[in-house]
């Protein structure tokens, strides 16, 4: 982490919540093509990093560089648009598979063609089910949905928050593999949270430890799993 | 038959108060048969409401012998009041109050002016006063409602407003069906006035008037026409809430600023 090919960093990033340091200075560098591990125990600060690394949450301190570039003077919705997050619940939008995936380009004023469509729901295992009615989807094709939805944005960097968590042990396998795959395919970073170390050892190619808001020790996943 | 007993119309009006409140007694012990105790809320009530209502009277005759422009004085009195009780439920949205004073004042002051001017409301603080008094109560029902809703839809699909957010959609676009639930739901009491209007219910004022020796008919049309000044002074009132309060939850980087309080993890 933290070469040339350097894609983000953080710099002292803190966020204090009624007195409380949710986030205490993590200094951390993400390179293009860095799969993050985020892991550390309920409480430990890392969603409220990951919001922070969105701008869904401003900062109290320290900064973001997305691009050696701090994230303060990029427009939100353009920040937004390169660092997509899928959160630990889908939160699809009413409509069709295909009206969640219009979704992010159209803010845009883009309108996704119907190859466009059709080669993010393969992607996603889920051809030929664009007109489905999102409320009759499983648990797993929903963050299927929200993954393509997320990608449909073009990306440069994917922050995955506990995408397997509300999943059985099934479904949480698929979307671990299906998130390995399209990571592979999109050349993708990508920071993702996760209590599960196995997880953590079979996805990514890095992680940091968190703790009360700080960071406890990052490096290579082996480094940092068998350490 | 009270009437042949009492000349003065203050002692005949104390007189049916007497009664009135005899008969709500009345229905209380027979509450009280059933083993229901409302005497204590009962006493209560009908004590605190004939007090307030009245000291509003009084107030009433001083203000009705003063000059025109009181009138506004007090039209603004009860604007200011109207937005303190609209606000009071929508803690969790930041500057409600202000949102709930502007958009009553947008609304009922609107249509109470435009009305006056047109000569629909007579300019008499008689007719002034009383009416305005409707129509800024009924925008202070929709405001609170359409605040309160709009508060209730936005705390429960915090998810898909920052789902919304995080695909870089602009702050409006996330809430949009939200506020459109939030301005609905704050008109459905006044277009069910509307749609009941004289078959269900026959309204206070026109019953008022038909007492007081109007013409029924007349009484009738004019019962529509506030009923009407009332829906409008809502619906403005109901939108400019709800297009005021829509920027105030959001901070300029536009993030979500309403949120239950469960950060962290």
């Amino acid at each position: 982490m933290g070469s040339s090919t350097e894609l983000l960093r953080t710099e002292h990033l803190s966020r204090v919540v009624d007195g409380v340091r949710v986030v205490d200075s993590v200094s951390v560098a993400v390179d293009r093509g860095d799969i993050l591990a985020v892991i550390g125990p309920s409480g430990a600060g890392k969603s409220s990093l990951l919001r922070l690394l969105n701008r869904l949450d401003e900062p109290t301190g320290g900064t973001v560089y997305l691009e050696g570039r701090d994230y303060r003077t990029i427009e939100p919705r353009e920040l937004r648009q390169r660092v997509g997050m899928v959160m630990q619940s889908a939160n699809l939008f009413p409509g069709t598979v295909v009206d969640n995936l219009r979704f992010g380009p159209a803010q845009r004023g883009i309108d996704l063609s119907g190859p466009a469509l059709a080669r993010l729901l393969d992607d996603v295992g889920l051809a030929g089910k664009g007109d489905r009615d999102v409320a009759r989807l499983s648990g797993g094709e929903a963050q299927r949905v929200a993954l393509a939805r997320a990608l449909a944005n073009e990306p440069r960097l994917l922050l995955l928050d506990e995408p397997t968590s509300a999943l059985d042990e099934d479904a949480r396998r698929e979307i671990e593999s299906l998130v390995s795959r399209l990571l592979r395919e999109h050349h993708l970073a990508c920071i993702i949270i996760t209590h599960d170390r196995a997880q953590a050892r079979r996805v990514a190619t890095c992680a940091m430890v968190m703790d009360a808001g700080r960071l406890v020790q990052a490096g290579k996943i082996d480094e940092v799993l068998d350490a | 038959m009270l009437s042949s007993f009492f000349s003065d119309t203050l002692a005949l009006g104390a007189a049916q108060a007497v009664v009135a409140a005899l008969l709500a007694l009345a229905a209380m012990v027979v509450a009280r048969t059933q083993r229901i105790h409302i005497e204590r809320e009962t006493v209560v009530a009908l004590a605190r409401g004939i007090v307030q209502i009245v000291a509003v009277g009084s107030i009433l005759v001083f203000i009705f012998r003063g000059p025109g422009w009181t009138g506004s004085i007090v039209l603004a009195f009860m604007v200011a009041i109207a937005g303190l009780i609209a606000a009071r439920r929508s803690q969790a949205l930041p500057g409600a109050f202000r949102v709930a004073v502007t958009a009553i004042l947008v609304g009922a002051g609107t249509v109470i002016a435009a009305m006056t001017a047109l000569g629909v409301i007579a300019p008499a603080l008689t007719s002034l006063i009383p009416i305005g008094s409707m129509i800024i109560a009924s925008a202070m029902n929709a405001s609170a409602l359409a605040l309160e809703r709009f508060e209730a839809e936005v705390l429960s699909h915090v998810g898909s407003i920052e789902a919304g957010l995080a695909l870089g959609a602009r702050p409006d676009v996330t809430v949009r069906p939200y506020l459109h639930a939030a301005v609905t739901a704050s008109l459905l009491p006044q277009l069910n006035s509307l749609r009941s209007l004289g078959i269900v219910w026959i309204p206070g004022l026109m019953a008022g008037m038909v007492l007081s020796g109007t013409d029924p008919l007349y009484a009738a049309i004019y019962q529509f026409v506030v009923i009407a000044m009332i829906f409008g002074a809502s619906s403005l009132t109901s939108v400019a809430a709800a297009l005021m309060v829509r920027p105030r939850v959001f901070s300029g980087a536009d993030q979500l600023l309403v949120r239950l309080p469960s950060e962290g993890s």
